[in-house]
């Protein structure tokens, strides 16, 4: 597989960068915040996410999708990215799609109908700390008459007020740190015990606190195997790690664009500032950053989309390059801004905003540096 | 030619067992030191036996250039069999047959800017190693600032005399023919320049050696007095060997900035660990330098991905003309940091200079030599300066 855009992907690749940025450019997110959107996002958007097929990439033609990979799903999340679109996408249609299509059939007609015609919104009840750590999963689901009961506390759920259903990782066996014993379930929003806490983050974003108080699944409410969710975890991690790298890449992409742009127009000691040497080579730099954190975040995809078993290590490359550089980008955006840098008015800050809550969504770049050190065994 | 499937798999197995007959298993251990490398030439000797069987075999077969047509040298492969030849040679840890600035900056240069006569001739000449070319670019006053130069052809009718000076002209005192930059027409800074070819023993030529901060170098000084060239050395049209040196130096860049990827090992840290040690966890036992190993893999990884980008994209046609500035920039910086990694993880063993335990110092004198790689070839800070004007367009840049 070539590391660019086929002839299809680049079409796809058109359709949504013309898409995005008519229905949602930076200023639909400064609208939804100034009205204080409950959701963090509009419905309505969601829907025409929809109607361009694009809630359906990652879900099979047999199960009435597109039945297209990682590469097409990253196309859309850089364009997103890059408008700072709030949308349930990378959370439904990538993780939590990915997450399904490792369960039943059953489970897979029951949501993805919802999903595909832009009705249904997934939450991933996957967090319990303030740092990403998915191998210490502690939340109990102890089993109970045909089902579980589940008790215990997720945080960081984005759009989980507002969610339809959450997909949430609990422990049936075993204990925080081992891998057997963890199991995936589907828990629709009205189930009793179930209470959500609304928060809005930096990047105005809605993302709730959850508590489960003997919240009692069916056996069927289980995606996969019981005490094999492992599996079903890894392939909701794989695809929301690469689909947020991706999107990391469209918001850096989109802050340097926007301050390559102001450095070609500011004057300053009666010259523009992009003449001035020392802010050229810093661009420099953070453009060849940004070839090679979209390099590997292509890498990844594609290695995902091939079933290869070095996807592993890729997808924390990417999402720790993705992280840095991004990181790099609106550092250098609000920096070359100047005061005006500081501004509300100034969407550069966005930029930063965005960054910073996207980098720390399953796991920043040191998490993944990480990562990588102990899959290369130090 | 068309490659099918099969017939590329056929290839594949045709290839493996010709290797298996034909390279000796001394050629099959990683080069440790510079005489393990074959560049050729008018004065060269083998170091043993294998090597000498090693080339011949290569030479008769057109292997040392095999995607070179075969009229000139080489074997005529397709990409796709370059790839397989490459893959196969990589397989077996096939060390180069021949190691040459003809076959890897002054070649590509002749196939695409050169008469017929100078292809078949200078080609063949490289393809079998005969002469031993040396880069006269750069000048005492003219190193970033390449259209600068100096040295001056005066047209005589059917020869031009050179005078001037060139630096930096790796290998000058043991190579046999040099390509070099010439200035032919001292009005036009950018128009004036032509690529002329002769031979190192031109009366009016002589060469001094450079010591570097690594202790040895392959660098010269290489002065000409009134040097006779023939005007049917010259490549390209006249006053206009910028073109082609441009065109050398993309090909000289890529080759540099394969550099950060190092021996192919996928991971520094891995092979740091084994030698400073794990604790009871597993962990590097330095979780500083653990950290920053860490962060040196996910870059050279992450650049590996973008280099395999970068050819698939040359390739296709689709990549941005100054890519190429890009790559060398990020390739060179990784390895620098790569090497300061080694250093750091070798602690005082790394500072040894002079004893067999060492190799007579092949970490410290590696290390030193890659603070070249980011002046070498261009800058980075030119690197940088040609992003930000051809492929940023920022003003004045």
């Amino acid at each position: 597989m070539p590391m660019y855009l086929n002839e299809d992907q680049a079409m796809l690749q058109d359709s949504a960068r013309e898409f995005i940025a008519g229905e949602a450019p930076v200023s639909h997110l400064r609208a939804l915040r100034d009205e204080n959107c409950k959701d963090g996002f509009r419905h309505a958007l969601w829907k025409q996410f929809a109607e361009m097929g694009f809630t359906g990439i990652l879900i099979s033609e047999e199960d009435d999708g597109l039945g297209l990979g990682h590469v097409e799903a990253g196309i859309v999340l850089e364009e997103i990215g890059r408008n700072l679109t709030p949308s349930p996408f990378l959370t439904t249609s990538v993780a939590g799609v990915s997450a399904l299509n490792a369960g039943g059939k059953a489970l897979r007609e029951k949501y993805f109908p919802g999903i595909l015609s832009g009705d249904t919104v997934l939450g991933l009840a996957i967090e319990e700390r303030a740092k990403h750590r998915p191998d210490q999963i502690a939340m109990a689901a102890e089993r109970s008459g045909n089902g579980f009961k589940l008790n215990g506390k997720k945080t960081f759920v984005i759009h989980g007020a507002s969610a339809d259903a959450l997909i949430v990782a609990a422990r049936t066996a075993g204990s925080a740190g081992d891998s057997e014993g963890l199991t995936l379930f589907m828990v629709d929003k009205d189930a009793a015990g179930l209470s959500t806490e609304a928060t809005r983050l930096v990047d105005s974003s809605v993302a709730a606190a959850v508590t489960f108080d003997n919240v009692e699944v069916d056996a069927d409410a289980v995606i996969g195997e019981v005490d094999q969710g492992q599996d079903v975890l890894d392939a909701l991690l794989h695809a929301g790690r690469a689909g947020s790298a991706a999107e990391l890449v469209g918001v850096g992409s989109g802050a340097m664009d926007m301050t390559v742009d102001y450095l070609k127009q500011r004057k300053q000691f009666g010259k523009l500032i992009g003449e001035f040497q020392a802010l050229q080579h810093r661009t420099s730099h953070l453009y060849s950053e940004m070839e090679i954190a979209r390099a590997a975040v292509m890498k990844a995809q594609q290695l995902l989309d091939q079933g290869n078993e070095g996807a592993d290590v890729m997808v924390s490359v990417a999402k720790a390059k993705a992280g840095r550089t991004t990181g790099l980008a609106v550092r250098e955006g609000v920096q070359m801004h100047g005061g005006i840098g500081m501004t509300d008015e100034y969407d550069i800050g966005f930029y930063m905003k965005r960054d910073r809550a996207l980098n720390e969504f399953m796991g920043d770049a040191n998490y993944h540096a990480n990562r990588v050190a102990r899959m290369h065994g130090y | 030619m068309s490659d099918t499937q099969i017939d590329l798999e056929q290839f594949r197995s045709d290839i493996r067992a010709w290797l298996e007959e034909n390279c000796p298993q001394e050629m099959r251990q990683p080069v440790k030191g510079e005489d393990d490398v074959y560049w050729g030439g008018r004065n060269a000797s083998f170091k043993n036996d294998a090597q000498k069987a090693w080339f011949e075999a290569c030479v008769a077969k057109g292997y040392t250039v095999a995607d070179w047509p075969k009229a000139y040298g080489g074997a005529g492969f397709t990409p796709a069999q370059n790839k397989i030849w490459k893959q196969e040679m990589a397989r077996i840890g096939a060390r180069p047959p021949l190691s040459s600035f003809g076959i890897w900056m002054l070649g590509p240069a002749l196939l695409h800017f050169g008469t017929e006569e100078q292809k078949v001739h200078y080609l063949n000449q490289i393809a079998r190693g005969e002469i031993r070319w040396c880069q006269g670019y750069s000048e005492p006053g003219s190193g970033s600032d390449l259209v600068s130069l100096q040295t001056f052809g005066e047209d005589k009718g059917d020869h031009w005399v050179v005078n001037g000076q060139k630096i930096w002209t790796s290998y000058a005192d043991k190579c046999d023919w040099i390509f070099c930059l010439v200035r032919t027409n001292k009005e036009d800074k950018y128009r004036g320049i032509s690529f002329l070819l002769f031979d190192m023993e031109t009366p009016g030529v002589s060469t001094k050696p450079i010591k570097l901060i690594s202790g040895n170098s392959p660098f010269c000084e290489t002065f000409f007095d009134n040097v006779v060239v023939p005007k049917d050395q010259i490549v390209g049209e006249l006053n206009r060997g910028w073109d082609v040196a441009k065109y050398l130096l993309g090909h000289e860049r890529e080759m540099i900035s394969g550099g950060g990827l190092g021996d192919g090992a996928p991971s520094l840290g891995a092979k740091i660990a084994k030698v400073i040690g794990t604790d009871d966890s597993g962990n590097l036992d330095d979780p500083m330098l653990r950290a920053q190993l860490a962060q040196f893999d996910v870059d050279a990884l992450a650049f590996k991905a973008m280099a395999e980008k970068f050819v698939d994209e040359m390739k296709a046609r689709k990549g941005h003309p100054a890519k190429p500035n890009m790559m060398k920039y990020a390739g060179t910086e990784l390895n620098k940091q790569r090497h300061e990694l080694i250093m750091a993880s070798g602690g005082s063993d790394a500072l040894e200079w002079e004893s067999e335990t060492s190799n007579h110092g092949a970490k410290p004198r590696t290390w030193l030599r890659t603070k070249a790689n980011s002046i070498e070839g261009g800058t980075s800070e030119v690197m940088l300066n040609v992003i930000s004007k051809r492929i940023l367009d920022l003003p004045g840049a």
